[in-house]
């Protein structure tokens, strides 16, 4: 049946574990490959290049809390949009919401804000990102609901204005006075700041928060209700519909959880690390959140190693960029390419090639 | 109030028009284009931004205008020929597919960019495309400096509107990528093959989101920086909905798109610190939220849209 | 027959696994003729023209167009011998219009321009030849069913097709459509084209067809002149002689479970149930039986909590409910066993103890404080994969790794082992094998042993006519009366399903 044809697309019986495990390995691998070539293109010795990366991520004490810092915003997004994917709510919203929960943290954290005494100012914060960004996310998703609007192309936009809301904010009433050079907002107070885990370095315990954060989504997603039937919904609507799942609330549901983490990721990192709200305080976390869920193959624990890796590349990449003359930009590119690197990984898990 | 509505009455006011709308005009086309053969291309804001930077380099490096287009658009039509392998023949998701190009292609290109230009204080420059002067045609009123005061690449984003207009509509190969999108298999049992048409499309219409996006560097502005593209592939995605996946509509709205953006920045000089600019800024993406909301049930989607073909099962 | 035919499917044989669908199979079409290919589900008319046009390849047998023998497994093969084919699920773009449809593919793709010209004088000739008249600017996703029909059939003739086969052609018209089509096919007959059409509906075959051939269990059992014959004969040739002595023993039904009275169901705006009324009474099983297409998906939805009635009422356990969630009427005690397991019944990439509880999980018995208690859902799962044979995994198995008959157990299973008071189940054994067949059949009888009212919807009549006390047709979304099983025979059984209800009384 079917004319003749080199190759022919076969479903596998089942998924090997094996593979399953091993395809983020491979796909990394193979993006790092291909960068290779990049770097080779670029004039610089490949291998020692990623020597260095490895070096000025982990090899001083200073590289590694500098990679753990940065760890912690791509967890945080990570979990967000794989909480999201695998109900499949496609959330590339994070980078926005990330930033309404910073703006949210930095506007109810600063002296004008929440009055509260200092332990429970964080967690009021946090909350408070949290909501926003939950807020964020529940205007495309009903649009969806209602309208059956796209959300990927709402989300996306809303990005952009968010940015451009953030701006506003920044230069406008939540405009800090005492700062010179670029805008940036009036900071929290003391209180609202996060304890570092390390000494004189930027490594705050926002990372145990995120990590904790990922053990709760884990046990939600695997042991409750709610996480069955957000899995059920994901997998196949029409049977989690026979069985009895109201799908409309699922997805809200959903959309709150990540929506959520989105909007601690954002609020958690202006009081760990800086304590006020810039245009630039997310180099891209909500994109690199995407590429960080696909590669943990949407599982919570998963996302911790993904993410650590994403850090690894952007931080050790700006060390080996200042000392080979390699644009820093290639981190982004590995990264990117991991990505579809690991959709095709998936992929041969699933089908294999026969002549 | 009035002056708020002398700025309709402006002759510069038209002629940016026409300018901003060029590279909507080339990111909604090729978009549409893919989508009518049934696959969105999310890696639009990617592809324009490799464009951009692949049209500039070329001319920086010592090419012509013309063939930093052609570059723009070879450029493109690579990602969009990843892209397709990804999604067609292999039936990859196609939401997840096109963010990793758009991601790929954009991070690639700051790479290449930072490659040959080393940060400096200014970026260099190239000499972009000038207007073109027609004879008598130029010097006439309002229609003078609207229609036959623009750059070379916008004559051919209008000449490829229509174009694409004529060809979905009235040629063989229109048909063919029109039934692929609302019914692959019909196509199929009629002698075409999807995968081939499909991988077509996205092909050609990559090219064109590349031609968009050296618009910006060749034209518009005469140098690249990151994040150049603001947005605007995200826009022609929501102008095509808007568009009905129709060439012609899609010209029609991405003028009126670009009025909007026109005007605003006309009017912001008029309310001066009022209201801050950047609400302003925020239109164009409110609008095409809205524009999605509006047409959300009523348009007449490709059937076989994001449904991945695979031969032999019905 | 002076010449020879046009057409000769001689000694087809297809198996699929150790199942043979069509079995040794001979069949001739002459020149201007109509032939009716006439049988139930599972006869072997599909696979047969299936052969024929080059989508599977024969076991054994050959296809001789005009004498010359066709390569098998080449649809445009096929197509260039001048078959056609109107398929019961149309290959139409709803979008585009009728023109477009027809045009796909007939032109170059290096065309500068479609020559719209031509193939419009063309297929305006064809239409009135035929009296396929439709208007060739329209949006297909506009016309009617039988219009979209026609478009099916011109798109065929345009390709110059001299045979033409339909599949279940008036499957989805209604009857006055139906009447205007079998015009068009004795125009088409008149005007040399050979025809084949594929049905189970016996006052149609004998309306429009010159020969019918009758197939059962993938042999042909009959061959009549259709001035010869009767419907009466035919439905005892389609339906055989089936010694199906019931395997259910004597029951005693006890009160009514489940009341429907005038029960009108919409969906997108269309009737699919039309003045229903039926009762299920515990210990009894209630059979619906019907060709599939015919309103039992949304019968079986109804009942599932699926879609709410918009017109009449519906008692279950003394009180009004029409408006239930699934979850609610799991609750009270109804067990469903969805039509399609894969889509509707089964996650496949759930465990096995997950697709086990899933429609439950919010009871105390499974969950608490919103953890699922795992290991009271395990020891469910546990329970019902020995206590009904599920082969093929543990309870932590995924799901997808299953047989389809042990998938179906276990969706049984799920159901049964909460002892339901009202079991409906939708095409129980649709794709399974014969052990499974049996597996699932003991299942049911058990369930009305033990005081379950069940509702059948099956399309296999020996199922039916095996496990039902009483049986109600259903034809276009109408229910027939109730009869009861044993007083019912091969001819009235083919008149109720052909939807003859006056006649079977």
């Amino acid at each position: 049946m079917g004319e003749g044809r080199l190759m022919r697309l076969e479903r596998r019986e089942h998924r090997p574990i094996g593979l399953v495990v091993t395809a983020p390995i491979i796909a990394i691998l193979v993006a790092l490959g291909l960068s290779g070539i990049l770097i080779a293109l670029a004039g610089a010795p490949v291998l020692e290049a990623y020597q260095r990366i490895l070096i000025s991520a982990f090899g001083s004490r200073l590289a590694a809390t500098e990679t753990l810092t940065r760890t912690t915003p791509l967890i945080l997004t990570g979990l967000a949009v794989a909480v999201a994917f695998r109900a499949r709510v496609w959330n590339i919203g994070a980078e926005g919401q990330f930033y309404v929960g910073a703006l949210a943290a930095a506007a109810l954290g600063s002296q004008h804000g929440l009055a509260l005494p200092g332990y429970a100012l964080v967690p009021a914060l946090m909350l408070v990102g949290a909501v926003a960004g939950i807020v964020l996310l529940l205007l495309p998703l009903a649009l969806r609901l209602r309208f059956g609007v796209d959300e990927v192309v709402t989300t996306l936009l809303l990005n952009f204005v968010v940015l451009l809301f953030v701006s506003m904010m920044i230069e406008g009433p939540m405009k800090d006075p005492l700062a010179f050079g670029w805008p940036q907002s009036v900071p929290v107070i003391g209180d609202a700041l996060l304890p570092k885990l390390v000494e004189r370095s930027r490594l705050h315990i926002g990372l145990v928060f995120a990590v904790i954060a990922a053990l709760i989504v884990f046990i939600v997603q695997s042991r409750t209700v709610f996480g069955m039937e957000a899995r059920a919904a994901g997998l196949n609507p029409s049977a989690a519909r026979f069985a009895g799942v109201p799908l409309g609330a699922t997805l809200v549901k959903v959309a709150c959880w990540s929506g959520g983490l989105a909007g601690l990721a954002g609020a958690i990192e202006v009081m760990g690390v800086k304590g006020y709200v810039t245009t630039d305080l997310s180099p891209g976390y909500g994109y690199a959140g995407i590429v960080v869920a696909m590669l943990a193959n949407l599982h919570p624990l998963g996302v911790v190693a993904a993410a650590l890796f994403a850090a690894t590349m952007f931080v050790g990449s700006d060390g080996m960029s200042r000392a080979l003359g390699v644009p820093s930009f290639i981190a982004d590119v590995t990264v990117a390419l991991s990505l579809l690197t690991m959709l095709v990984a998936l992929f041969f898990t699933t089908y294999r090639i026969r002549r | 109030m009035s002056e708020a509505l002398d700025i309709f009455a402006s002759a510069g006011l038209w002629g940016a028009v026409l300018r901003i709308a060029t590279p909507l005009i080339f990111g909604t086309l090729g978009a549409l284009l893919c989508e009518r053969a049934g696959v969105l291309n999310l890696g639009i804001e990617g592809i324009m931004t490799f464009g951009a930077m692949i049209g500039w380099l070329a001319v920086f490096q010592g090419g012509s205008l013309w063939f930093g287009l052609l570059a723009a658009a070879l450029g493109g039509a690579m990602f969009g020929l990843l892209h397709a392998l990804m999604t067609v023949p292999l039936g990859l998701s196609q939401h997840v597919t096109g963010l990793g190009i758009t991601l790929f292609a954009s991070s690639l290109s700051y790479f290449v960019f930072r490659l040959v230009v080393p940060v400096q204080g200014t970026p260099p420059t190239i000499e972009p495309f000038q207007p073109i002067d027609f004879p008598i045609l130029s010097d006439l009123p309002l229609l003078g400096s609207t229609l036959f005061n623009q750059t070379a690449p916008t004559y051919l984003a209008i000449l490829f509107a229509l174009l694409l207009a004529y060809i979905l509509a009235r040629t063989p190969l229109g048909l063919a990528i029109r039934m692929t999108g609302e019914n692959p298999h019909a196509a199929e049992a009629q002698g075409i093959d999807p995968i081939k048409v499909r991988i077509g499309a996205v092909v050609a219409g990559s090219a064109l989101m590349g031609l968009g996006g050296s618009f910006l560097t060749l034209s518009a502005f005469n140098s690249f920086f990151p994040t150049m593209v603001q947005g605007r592939g995200w826009v022609a995605i929501a102008l095509v909905v808007f568009a009905s996946w129709r060439p012609g509509r899609a010209l029609l709205g991405a003028i009126l798109f670009a009025l909007f953006d026109a005007y605003q920045l006309r009017l912001q000089t008029i309310i001066g610190n009022a209201v801050p600019y950047q609400l302003f800024l925020m239109i164009p993406y409110v609008l095409s939220i809205v524009a999605l909301v509006a047409m959300a049930r009523r348009a007449r989607v490709p059937q076989a849209l994001m449904q991945p073909y695979r031969r032999g099962e019905r | 027959m002076t010449s020879s035919p046009v057409l000769r499917l001689e000694g087809i044989t297809k198996r699929f696994g150790s199942f043979a669908a069509n079995d040794n199979i001979t069949v001739e079409l002459a020149r201007g003729e109509i032939v009716a290919l006439l049988g139930e589900n599972g006869a072997g008319k599909t696979t047969l023209m299936n052969v024929l046009f080059g989508h599977y390849v024969p076991d054994a047998g050959r296809v001789l167009v005009d004498g010359r023998e066709l390569p098998a497994g080449r649809p445009r093969a096929a197509i260039d011998a001048g078959v056609g084919m109107v398929h019961q699920h149309f290959t139409l773009a709803p979008n585009l219009t009728v023109l477009e449809n027809v045009m796909t593919g007939t032109e170059s793709l290096l065309g500068w321009r479609s020559r719209t010209g031509p193939a419009r004088r063309k297929l305006t000739a064809l239409a009135e030849r035929f009296g396929l008249t439709v208007d060739l600017e329209a949006r297909v996703g506009d016309l009617s069913v039988g219009e979209q029909q026609r478009v099916e059939i011109l798109k065929a003739l345009y390709n110059d097709a001299r045979i033409l086969i339909l599949d279940e052609p008036t499957a989805v018209l209604t009857q006055p459509e139906a009447q205007r089509l079998f015009e068009i096919l004795r125009v088409m007959a008149a005007e040399g084209l050979s025809l084949i059409f594929i049905s189970h509906k016996l006052h149609e075959v004998l309306a429009a067809a010159a020969r019918v051939v009758v197939l059962r269990a993938g042999r042909v059992v009959g061959e009549r002149a259709a001035k010869d014959t009767s419907k009466n004969e035919l439905a005892e040739l389609m339906v055989g002689r089936r010694v199906s002595r019931p395997v259910r023993e004597a029951g005693a039904p006890g009160e009514a479970m489940l009341t429907a009275e005038g029960i009108t169901v919409r969906v997108d705006g269309v009737r699919r149930l039309v003045d229903c009324g039926f009762t299920l009474r515990a210990g009894e099983t209630l059979g619906i039986m019907g060709v599939s297409g015919n309103g039992q998906t949304t019968l079986a939805h109804l009942v599932s909590g699926l879609v709410h009635a918009d017109e009449g009422v519906l008692t279950m356990f003394g009180e009004r409910r029409e408006r239930e969630n699934p979850r609610r009427l799991v609750a009270l005690g109804v067990g469903r066993i969805p039509e399609d397991r894969n889509s509707e019944g089964m996650i496949g990439d759930f465990a096995l103890w997950e697709n086990a509880v899933l429609e439950r999980v919010r009871q105390p018995r499974f969950s608490r404080f919103g953890f699922v208690r795992r290991d009271a859902a395990k020891a469910f799962c546990a329970g019902v994969i020995e206590r009904f044979d599920v082969r093929g995994g543990t309870s932590d198995t995924r799901t997808r790794l299953l047989s389809g008959g042990n998938m179906q157990k276990l969706i049984f299973g799920r159901n049964l082992a909460t002892t339901p008071k009202i079991l409906v189940a939708a095409q129980p054994t649709r794709g399974l094998d014969e052990g499974a067949i049996a597996a699932v059949h003991e299942e049911i009888l058990a369930a009305r042993r033990a005081g379950t009212a069940v509702l059948l919807i099956s399309e296999d009549l020996d199922e039916v006519l095996a496990l039902a006390d009483r049986i109600q047709a259903i034809v276009n979304g109408r229910l027939s009366d109730p009869v009861v099983t044993d007083a019912i025979d091969a001819r009235r059984l083919g008149l109720m399903m052909a939807g003859e209800w006056a006649k079977a009384a």
